[in-house]
This record gives C-alpha cells, sequence and structure tokens, in this order.
C-alpha cells in the first residue's frame, strides 16, 4: 500500500516539477504586472505580423499534409507497391530527424550553388523567404497523419469497400461514403498534431527563414529574437499566446484521442 | 513475355482500383520534393569536396566534442524516462485517484509546447532569476534538464496502451502460485512491456539528439561544454561554413536512420509476441 503511495506521488511530483510549474509560470510572469503591458507587447505591429505569418504558414501546411496523409496512407495499407518499406521509413523520418538538419537539407538545396540555387536568379526566391518557411514546416510535420490513419485503416479492413464496389459504386464514392467516415477521427487527431507542430516549428524555420524582422519572422522566432534584445515582457507575451495555442491543442488531442469516446 | 505480361495485369488492376495509380504517384512525387530531394541534397553537399574534409569536419575538435556530449547526454535522458515513463505509465493505467484525467491530459503538452517556449521558461525557472535560486543556465544539467521535459511523453505513450491491454489473469495466477510482487512485476509484466519500453525510449532518444529550441537559450552554447550538435550545426550556418554544417547533420542522419530501423525490430518483436 505504501510502495502505491509512494509510485503515485512520485510520479505526479515529477510531473508537477517538469510540466505543470514551466506552463504555470508562463502566465504568471506575463501577467505579473497587470494585463495592459502583456497586451501591448502582443499587439505590437512586429508581433502581430509574426502571428500572422505564423497562421499563414499552417494555413497551407496542414491542408497540404492532411491531403497528402490520406492519399499515402491509402496507398500504403490497401496497395503493394515497389519500394513500400523504403516509403514507410521515408515517412517517419521526420519524426526522428534533428528540425536543424532539416532546415539546413533545404539551405543547402535551395542556396546558392544548390541544386535548386538557380531559381533564385529567375526571380523564385524561396530561401530567407515564405516558400522555404513552408517547405521546411511540411517537411517537420509530414509523418502525422499518415501515421494516424494507416492503423484505423488496417482494422477497418476492406470488406465493406468492396461490397460497396461490388454494388456498382465508384471508387470516389465508396471512399466518401465508405472510407472517410470511418478514418475522420483519425484524420481530425492527426490534423491537431499537425497544426500543434507547424505552428511551434522552430529549429527548420529559424535555418531556412533567416529570422528578417518584420519579414520572415514566425511567432517562436519572435520569442528567441525579443529574449534575446531584453524586451521579456514581449518574448513572454508571445509565448503565452503560443501556450494557449498548446493548451487548446491538448484539449482537441483529447477529444479526438484513438480509442477515446469519440472513435 | 512472361514479365510484360504480368506487368500489364498488374496496371489494369492498379488502374481500375480507385484511380490508385495516379494518387499513389503524386503522394510518392510529394514525398520526394519534400523530403527525399533536400536528404540528397545535404548527403551531396557534405562529400562534395571528398571523403577527406568530411571526415576532418566530423572529427574536428570542436564539432567531435558537441557530438559525444550530445550522445552522452541522449543516452542518459532516455534511460531516465525509460523509469520515469514506466513509472507514469504504470501509476495511470493501475492507480486511480482523484485528477487522473487531467494527469493523462497534461502529459502531451511537450509535444503541443513550441520547444523555444520550454526552453525560454525553463531558463526562467532554473537559471540566473530562478525563484529556487537553482541556477543550472550554461551547464549541463540544464541541457539534460531541457530534454527530460520534451522527450516526457515518448515511453509514457508507448507503455500506457500495451499496459491496458496486458491480461491481468496472468499475475493474478503467479500471485495464486505464490509470486511475491516484485516476481510478478519482474517475470510477468516487464517482459510484456520490454518491447514498448524500448520503442519509446528509442524515439526518445532520438529526439534528444536532433532538439535545438529547448536547448539553445539554457545551454549557453559554450563550445566543448555545453554545445550539443545541433546548435553547433546552426552556428556552422552562421558563420559560413555549410560543409561543417553538413558533415556533423549527416551524422546526425545517420543516428536517426539507424533508430527508426531499431523501432522497426522493436515493433516486428512486439507484433510476433501478439500471434
Amino acid at each position: 500500500m505504501i510502495g502505491r503511495y509512494a509510485l503515485r506521488f512520485g510520479a505526479l511530483g515529477y510531473l508537477a516539477f517538469l510540466l505543470l510549474l514551466p506552463v504555470g509560470l508562463v502566465f504568471y510572469r506575463t501577467f505579473e504586472h497587470g494585463v495592459a503591458p502583456a497586451w501591448d507587447a502582443v499587439t505590437s505591429p512586429q508581433a502581430l505580423h509574426a502571428l500572422w505569418l505564423t497562421l499563414l504558414i499552417a494555413a497551407v501546411a496542414v491542408p497540404l499534409n492532411t491531403l497528402f496523409g490520406v492519399t499515402l496512407a491509402i496507398s500504403l495499407v490497401r496497395h503493394r507497391f515497389p519500394g513500400c518499406g523504403l516509403v514507410n521509413a521515408v515517412v517517419d523520418l521526420p519524426v526522428a530527424l534533428s528540425p536543424v538538419v532539416v532546415g539546413l537539407s533545404l539551405y543547402l538545396l535551395y542556396g546558392t550553388g544548390g541544386w535548386l540555387g538557380g531559381l533564385a536568379g529567375h526571380g523564385i526566391k524561396i530561401l530567407f523567404a515564405l516558400p522555404g518557411m513552408i517547405l521546411a514546416t511540411i517537411f517537420v510535420s509530414l509523418p502525422f497523419v499518415v501515421r494516424e490513419v494507416v492503423p484505423v485503416l488496417r482494422e477497418i479492413g476492406t470488406d465493406q469497400e468492396q461490397a460497396a464496389e461490388t454494388l456498382g459504386a465508384t471508387p470516389f464514392t465508396t471512399f466518401r461514403r465508405i472510407t472517410l467516415p470511418a478514418i475522420r477521427w483519425a484524420v481530425c487527431y492527426g490534423v491537431v498534431l499537425t497544426t500543434a507542430r507547424a505552428i511551434g516549428e522552430f529549429g527548420a524555420v529559424s535555418i531556412v527563414s533567416g529570422r528578417i524582422e518584420g519579414k520572415t519572422e514566425t511567432l517562436p522566432l519572435y520569442v528567441q529574437s525579443q529574449f534575446e534584445g531584453f524586451n521579456t515582457t514581449g518574448a513572454f507575451a508571445a509565448s503565452v499566446v503560443l501556450a494557449l495555442i498548446a493548451l487548446a491543442t491538448v484539449v482537441a488531442m483529447r477529444m479526438f484521442r484513438p480509442g477515446g469516446e469519440a472513435s | 513475355m512472361g514479365i510484360s505480361a504480368v506487368a500489364l495485369s498488374r496496371r489494369e488492376a492498379v488502374l481500375s482500383r480507385a484511380g490508385g495509380g495516379i494518387a499513389r504517384g503524386i503522394a510518392i512525387g510529394y514525398l520526394s520534393v519534400i523530403v527525399l530531394v533536400p536528404m540528397a541534397a545535404l548527403v551531396w553537399a557534405s562529400r562534395s569536396q571528398g571523403m577527406g574534409t568530411f571526415w576532418n569536419e566530423v572529427t574536428k575538435p570542436e564539432a567531435w566534442s558537441a557530438l559525444k556530449l550530445t550522445l552522452g547526454i541522449s543516452f542518459l535522458v532516455a534511460a531516465f524516462n525509460a523509469l520515469t515513463g514506466t513509472a507514469i505509465a504504470w501509476v495511470l493505467v493501475r492507480d486511480s485517484f482523484p485528477g487522473k484525467g487531467f494527469v493523462n491530459a497534461v502529459i502531451d503538452l511537450p509535444f503541443a509546447l513550441p520547444t523555444i517556449v520550454a526552453g525560454l521558461v525553463l531558463l526562467e525557472l532554473y537559471g540566473p532569476n530562478s525563484p529556487f535560486g537553482v541556477n543550472l543556465a550554461f551547464q549541463r544539467a540544464g541541457i539534460v534538464l531541457a530534454l527530460l521535459f520534451v522527450t516526457l511523453p515518448f515511453v509514457v505513450r508507448a507503455v500506457q496502451p500495451v499496459l491496458l491491454e496486458l491480461d491481468r489473469e496472468m499475475e493474478e495466477a503467479a500471485e495464486s502460485l505464490g509470486a511475491g510482487r516484485f516476481a510478478v512485476f519482474r517475470r510477468i509484466v516487464f517482459p510484456n512491456l520490454l518491447p514498448a519500453v524500448l520503442s519509446g525510449v528509442a524515439l526518445a532518444f532520438a529526439r534528444a539528439v536532433g532538439e535545438f529550441g529547448s536547448v539553445v537559450l539554457i545551454s549557453g552554447n559554450i563550445p566543448f561544454k555545453t554545445e550539443v550538435s545541433s546548435v553547433y550545426i546552426a552556428g556552422q550556418v552562421e558563420s559560413d561554413n555549410p560543409a561543417g554544417a553538413a558533415a556533423v547533420s549527416v551524422v546526425l542522419l545517420l543516428i536517426s536512420l539507424a533508430v527508426l530501423l531499431l523501432i522497426g525490430a522493436f515493433r516486428h518483436w512486439r507484433t510476433r509476441h501478439d500471434r
């Protein structure tokens, strides 16, 4: 009995010290001197631009990765094709790879002397501009939808899809009426994870963006630049915005968790 | 003749199925543009000045020391996670207490919180302005703390479902045969959890090796002391030595691939046990 309580309070104490304390501190430090300074910091033109840019990048990266994720998950589960194993391995790579390495690879590919470095000469600016930041964000948030949808597709099997086909349904109808309803919660869960990662990405975007203030600065980059410029209020105010998004993410994850109430 | 006939019928089958061929082609093209081409460019750049330069860049004292520090700390953090992650998963599955749902949700915070925010608050909590008077800034202990924060969910989330599905009857049988609680854990529970613990540990290790945002502020990036590889790579980009950055990056890429292979092997092991 004593062992059980020791384990419970050990585990909970560790979580409180490692998780709750830091997150609580973000809010405390931001509103220490009232709401007004924090509000001013968040609504400064530079901060607003960073927020807008962050949301814009997510608005491009998340739908693309969702579309891609569902398509690839169906291909991986429902068809055998040459290179299937390789594709499976490559999909997982972004989870295990350092974001700095991701950023560097894009920097080398689209930079001066890179294979596609010539694009800049034709007026297509990728590095230190929005397209590069979007590419980096897509890279790091790529696996989440695929990884959530694949196990669900495996589990539901092909019986219903085959039945629909024998009854004369077109492939698109089968997808819309049979497959999509079965995987929708997994897709939602994957979208939540993708969005969180896209909004919070720091390392890859930091290298690809060139961190030009007011131009290629996302909200996480803004946090760092304000902190290093000794504007702690600005850094914490932006952090609170990001922390609120993170809390909303956690709530959404509870709602869509596979095997939870929703599925 | 045989080959072309097989290829043709296979092709027809593919085309008849859902236009699946086109969709798959687009998906694989997307994967190539986003992931494979940049990776190829990275490997190409690291070797463009010959293997000698590659090796020199990796074994440069500063790069080498950063690599050793990164691997050492990541091992430490991953091993510690095996212990704490399993304990937390155990408490969440087998224990019951008020607020359990809340605690279970909170585990995902490190996944959701941007790493730079984590780094900023950890520096405030355990840095020079620490309310507890504990200053870990610019020390290796600070890096360990940041990595423990970001890697927390991996082992918990790997072990939890396995523990939920684990058949209690086995444990009850062992207990009724007179096994002590420790013996039950060591001989029944632990062998069943091991593959899940190891995959969680491997993911945590990979994450720790590559982590950047949460570490960059608290570590102070002092060469030979608190500079980890990801920060070293970013520094080399800024000081315009892409060859050095690419060489160390390729080493990190190889580590990531090795970890993914290991995780595949653990998964295989686990599903074989299921059958």
